[in-house]
Formats: C-alpha cells, sequence, structure tokens
C-alpha cells in the first residue's frame, strides 16, 4: 500500500484538487513548483538552518516517567510544544514562507483555528517583512484570545469569519475567498494537510522532520528506531501527518489519531469525523466529511477549536478507510481531565487539542514492553482561561 | 439499475445553440438562487423573469459553504437552506417547468458537495428530465469532468460550462472552449460573485477584447459583478451577453413583492 498521492493527489479515494477555476492558476503554479523547490539545496539549506537556528530543532524526545508508571508502559513525548510559537505549525509555515518568495508572492494569507497556525505565519511574515492576514472564526478568536494578541503584536491583520458555525471551516472560506480576490501576488500558507492538491502532500513533507527526528532519537534513547504506537490529535491532521509521515511503511508501528468527540461520538456535538463524516468534497479535497443527507456541510463541536473541523485530510481518511491507522475519539470531558493529569504528572501544560492524544492513552491496551511516542503538539498557555474555568480551579 | 434513455423531447434539443443562432447579442443571463425568498418562489420566479426578458435562466442550488461567491448569494443560499431547500427538492420542483417555460435556455449552478451525495448519475438524469440544459459546478475541474463525467453529461444532453478568468492561459482556454458546446463563462475580475470587479473598465476591456480575439467556438458571457445597466452594456461590448445574479438578489431582497422587484429590475437593466 503506497501512502504517496498519486499525480493528481490522491490517497486511494481521497484528495484531489476541486477547486474553482479562479484558483487553477495558483495551485497549478505551486503544483508544478513544490517538489522542485522543497529539493532545491539553497531551499533546504535555508529551511534546516531556521529550523535549527530559529525554531529551535530538534525537538527532544522526553521519556516520561510518570505517565509511563501510570499507564504501564514507556511513553515519550516528542516536544513539539517547545517549538517557537509553541506547536508545531512553525514547521510548516517557515518551509511556506520560503516557498512563497521563490515563488514570487508578496502578501501571506492563513486561516486558523486555535491560533497556532495564525501565530506560527504571522512570526515567519515578521521574520522576512511581507504582509500577513490571517482568518479567524469570531468563536475562535474569543476562546484563543491570546493568540489573537500575538498575532496582532507580530503586526499581522487579525480578520473574523462570522459565517456559519464562526469556527475553522468557515475562517478556511474566508481564506479561500481571499485567495480568488487577490490572484497573483498572494500565497495562502494552509495550515494542515487539507485542501486542494498539492497542499496536503506539502505540509506533510514539511511536517515529517517531527517522525525523521523521533526514529534518529529513539534509536539513540531506547536502542530501536520504532515504537509500538504513535499516538497524534487530528483535526486537519498536520501534526498527526507529521509524526505518522516516516512511520507510515513500518507496519509494526500502530498509528493511533485521536479526534475530538465533543460532548460524545453519538451526540450532534462531535468533530469525529472518521466516525461521523462521509466522502465528500472540503475545500479543494475529496476526503471524509461530516455532513447531512443533502450534501450540505454540517457544524462541528470541540471544545479544542484545533479539532473543531468538519473534515480530515486526506491522507488520514485514507488511513481510516485501510485501516492503516486506529482512529480514537476523545470528548471534551476527557481531554481536560487528560490535561490536568500531563500537568500534574510531567509538569507540562499540554494546548486542548494535544490534551485528546493524552487521554487516548487511556483506550490502548498498553504491554509493559510497549514503547509509545505521543506527539506534544503544543503548549497549553493560549488555553488557560478555558482550563481554569473547566476544570474549576479559578 | 436507471436506464440510460432519456425523455424524446430532450434529445434532439440543444436551446443554447436555438438561441445564440436567434440572438447572438446583448443576453441577458439571470441567476436566482433556489428556495429564496421563500420555499416555493423558484419556478414562479423563473416564469416572472424569463416574461420580463432574460434570455438565459440559471438556479443557484443552495450550498452551506459555496466558496466562490460573495456576500449576497452566501446570505440568499443560507436563507434557503433555512427555508428548507434541497437539491432532490428542487429537482422536483423543475419537473414541469418546461410546460412553462418551452425556449428559455435554463442552468443549474451548484457546488460539487451535494451534486455527489446524490450521485452524479442520478442528478444528470433528473436534471436532463426537467429539461436543464446546462451545469455550472465551479469545483468540479475541467480535468475531472472530462475523465470521468463527460459522457454522463453527454447522455443526458446536459452541457458543462466552464469559467475563465483573466489568469485563465491561452491553452487552458482553448482546452475548455473544446470540451463545452453552451457557452464560456468569463469570470470579469478578480473576485467573488457581487464584488467590484468592474470598477477598472480598462483591464476588463483589455481582457474581454484579447478573449474576443480569440475566435473561440462557443458564445462568452461575462459574469461577476454585473449589477446595472452600465455594467451590463459594457460587458456586452466584447462579449455576447451577461449574467446578474448578486444584485437581483438584493433587489428581491426585502420586496413586499418579489416579482414586481424582479420585473423592475430587469426593466432597468434593459
Amino acid at each position: 500500500m503506497s501512502f504517496q498521492p498519486t499525480a493528481r493527489g490522491y490517497y486511494g479515494q481521497f484528495g484531489g484538487a476541486f477547486i474553482p477555476e479562479m484558483l487553477y492558476p495558483n495551485v497549478e503554479e505551486l503544483r508544478e513548483q513544490y517538489l522542485s523547490i522543497l529539493a532545491d539545496p539553497g531551499f533546504q539549506e535555508e529551511y534546516q538552518q531556521l529550523l535549527r537556528d530559529y525554531v529551535g530543532r530538534p525537538t527532544p524526545l522526553f521519556r516520561a516517567k510518570r505517565l509511563s508508571e501510570r499507564y504501564g508502559a514507556t511513553i515519550y513525548l516528542k516536544r513539539e510544544d517547545l517549538c517557537h510559537t509553541g506547536a508545531h505549525k512553525v514547521n510548516n509555515t517557515v518551509g511556506q514562507i520560503l516557498l512563497a518568495e521563490r515563488l514570487g508572492k508578496k502578501r501571506i494569507i492563513a486561516e486558523t483555528g486555535a491560533g497556532q497556525h495564525g501565530v506560527a505565519t504571522a512570526t515567519v511574515c515578521a521574520l522576512r517583512g511581507l504582509e500577513c492576514i490571517v482568518y479567524m472564526g469570531a468563536v475562535d478568536m474569543e476562546r484563543q484570545k491570546p493568540n489573537v494578541a500575538r498575532m496582532r503584536m507580530l503586526g499581522a491583520e487579525v480578520r473574523p469569519a462570522t459565517s456559519g458555525s464562526k469556527t475553522l471551516k468557515d475562517a478556511t472560506n474566508e481564506a479561500i475567498r481571499d485567495w480568488i480576490s487577490n490572484p497573483t501576488d498572494t500565497h495562502y500558507i494552509i495550515g494542515s494537510v487539507v485542501g486542494p492538491h498539492p497542499y496536503p502532500d506539502l505540509v506533510a513533507r514539511l511536517q515529517s522532520v517531527i517522525s525523521e527526528e523521533i526514529r534518529k532519537q529513539l534509536l539513540e534513547q531506547a536502542g530501536r528506531e520504532l515504537p509500538n504506537y504513535v499516538v497524534a490529535c487530528v483535526g486537519g491532521g498536520s501534526n498527526a501527518a507529521g509524526a505518522f509521515y516516516h512511520f507510515l511503511d513500518e507496519p509494526s508501528v500502530q498509528l493511533v489519531a485521536v479526534e475530538a468527540a465533543g460532548h460524545g461520538v453519538h451526540t450532534d456535538k462531535s468533530a469525529a469525523t472518521s466516525v461521523l463524516g462521509r466522502p465528500g468534497i472540503i475545500h479543494g479535497s475529496r476526503t471524509l466529511l461530516m455532513q447531512d443527507e443533502h450534501g450540505q456541510i454540517t457544524e462541528p463541536h470541540s471544545i479544542s477549536a484545533g479539532l473543531d473541523y468538519p473534515g480530515i485530510g486526506p491522507l488520514h481518511a485514507f488511513l481510516a478507510d485501510s485501516g492503516r491507522a486506529k482512529f480514537v475519539a476523545v470528548t471534551d470531558e476527557d481531554a481536560l481531565q487528560a490535561a490536568q493529569l500531563c500537568s500534574r504528572l510531567e509538569g507540562i501544560i499540554p494546548a486542548l487539542e494535544t490534551a485528546h492524544a493524552f487521554s487516548a492513552l487511556d483506550q490502548l491496551e498498553l504491554k509493559p514492553t510497549d514503547v509509545v511516542v505521543l506527539n506534544l503538539s503544543g503548549r497549553g498557555d493560549k488555553d488557560l482561561e478555558t482550563y481554569l474555568r473547566e476544570l474549576h480551579l479559578a | 439499475m436507471q436506464t440510460a434513455t432519456q425523455p424524446d423531447n430532450v434529445v434532439q434539443t440543444n436551446r443554447f445553440a436555438d438561441l445564440f443562432a436567434r440572438k447572438p447579442q446583448g443576453l441577458l443571463n439571470l441567476y436566482i438562487t433556489a428556495g429564496y425568498p421563500g420555499l416555493h418562489d423558484t419556478v414562479p420566479l423563473l416564469r416572472t423573469l424569463a416574461e420580463a426578458g432574460a434570455d438565459i435562466l440559471e438556479i443557484g442550488v443552495p450550498f452551506s459553504d459555496p466558496l466562490a461567491d460573495g456576500p449576497v448569494i452566501q446570505q440568499t443560499s443560507t436563507v434557503a437552506l433555512r427555508n428548507g431547500m434541497t437539491l432532490r427538492r428542487l429537482l422536483d420542483e423543475l419537473q414541469g417547468v418546461r410546460q412553462y417555460l418551452p425556449n428559455t435556455p435554463m442552468l443549474l449552478m451548484g457546488y460539487l458537495n451535494p451534486v455527489m451525495q446524490l450521485g452524479m448519475e442520478e442528478f444528470c438524469r433528473r436534471a436532463s428530465e426537467a429539461g436543464i440544459d446546462g451545469v455550472i459546478l465551479p469545483d468540479l475541474p475541467a480535468e475531472e469532468y472530462a475523465d470521468f463525467y463527460q459522457e454522463t453529461f453527454r447522455r443526458y444532453n446536459l452541457r458543462k460550462v466552464f469559467l475563465i478568468t483573466p489568469q485563465t492561459s491561452e491553452a487552458r482556454i482553448r482546452r475548455l472552449d473544446e470540451l463545452t458546446d453552451a457557452f464560456l463563462y468569463l469570470v470579469s475580475g478578480p473576485g467573488l460573485t457581487g464584488g467590484n470587479q468592474t470598477a477598472d473598465t480598462s483591464a476588463q476591456e483589455t481582457y474581454l477584447r484579447r478573449i474576443a480575439q480569440m475566435n473561440l467556438r462557443n458564445p462568452r458571457l461575462v459574469g461577476f459583478g454585473i449589477a446595472d445597466r452600465a455594467s451590463f452594456n459594457q460587458a456586452c461590448q466584447h462579449a455576447n451577453g451577461a449574467i446578474i445574479g448578486s444584485a437581483l438578489l438584493r433587489a428581491i431582497e426585502g420586496a413586499d413583492d418579489p416579482h414586481a422587484a424582479a420585473r423592475q429590475f430587469v426593466q432597468s437593466i434593459r
């Protein structure tokens, strides 16, 4: 089984580029050039240097002793929360800003859910002196205020998306509309492995540094390159794509994708796309999609703004469909408890998104010999207000 | 299994060709969102628009996430969905519309996902049975259409209308021109439906003139941002006609009598 996309961007039946003609020249330009730009030695030199000196890579692989004791297995945390800006998102934006420069673009747009991608985009735009506009759902601007403030401090313009559920899906709609309206000078830095081909592959490649490092670090620390499990949360799925990437062709490694169940998978307030979705088109990609019987996209729910999305990247739809990855769902409540547990056992406050991955450890039948790598995709500073309120700590 | 036969009256019909032969210039294509302003207004409004002088009628299938549309069509789509409009219901309502409108070419415009959920074959069959002549699916790329759906469209005598923008390369325009035999939809400039693309008249004129000089097989209609008599006439100078949607919907919005408002709007264009 191949987990690389076809020339037209298909992973099995998922993927493709279902875009209006107005986007065709931009997407086609990107499709024609992304692989050669990524492979260019000049690009690689600049990208690797920025990952090291600006992002702070490699990020540590940390053996979490107290969590390991609790779960009766060896648990490693891949510390993407220690990246500059506090999440894995910057791996992608550093790469895409260099790509945008090579495409001659002067203006950058992005969508953001939890605000981490928006902050990471605003950051690299400041670094390279490019104009930056970030679309963010009005609901998300309210629940992730610290990140809105950071984007503004960095000089980005944050534009609220006020249609639909006013969350990540709607922010993405607005970013696409902006791109349609600005067809020549603008590059759209998509933050996840979603969107029309080549974006899912582009973002997965830029995030694949996560699993590349995991393999090296695990060999150094545990004397083996392959863990038994790799666990990561999935909204669109960029941190999971990065954490899974170099293990996709290693069938002994169980990949665990953790979705947001919201109030529960079988309530009407959930974002567990692999369970609730059917094949459909969202944001230019054929993937699993939460929709009604008439093909209208339904509004998901998660307490976590970064997982509150009615689709998943086409690679993940294929991983779910083919059974290569195990998909589990975690409720709002369980994620909150897991955030508290991780904070108090390891002294690390995880992002609400990442907290879902921690909670999924409860759903694995771990043996003492098992080695688990959990991708700690982001830090939880942005979620403190929610944590204090929901965990009655204030 | 559905049989692939179509009603006899549809097989030989090409209302687009008939129209363009009859009236090669100054064509007015009017767009409404199905199920707006009221759930059952669609067919009555189509009749009103045809009587008022529309040459082509375009029926928008409301979608929750209309990516290429500006605020007006986003809003009318939201209202139509709230009213209970669905693709199935629309196709039901359109069966029989041809008894009132025998000659006016009619198009369905919508996004791909609702069509996929119904099934492309079923969609084409029902549309064809209703006497629909053409389809605009902005997020169905030409390549996917050519590889997977062109044969189905042909079988049901449906024509696929493709969009062209100022950024579309000449080679691609020629390819899209080969792929259809309805008309080419020239997006007037950068932006969404209902935008102010036509503000830059000289850029638009250069673009429309360039396309006009390509001697394409298909007639050309200009859309996006065409809102009044001035922008309509300007678009018609270098094309066979123009498409108006958002401005018409704005005129209907909140009107006590949407039919009177629609008639008045068409008179303001002609």
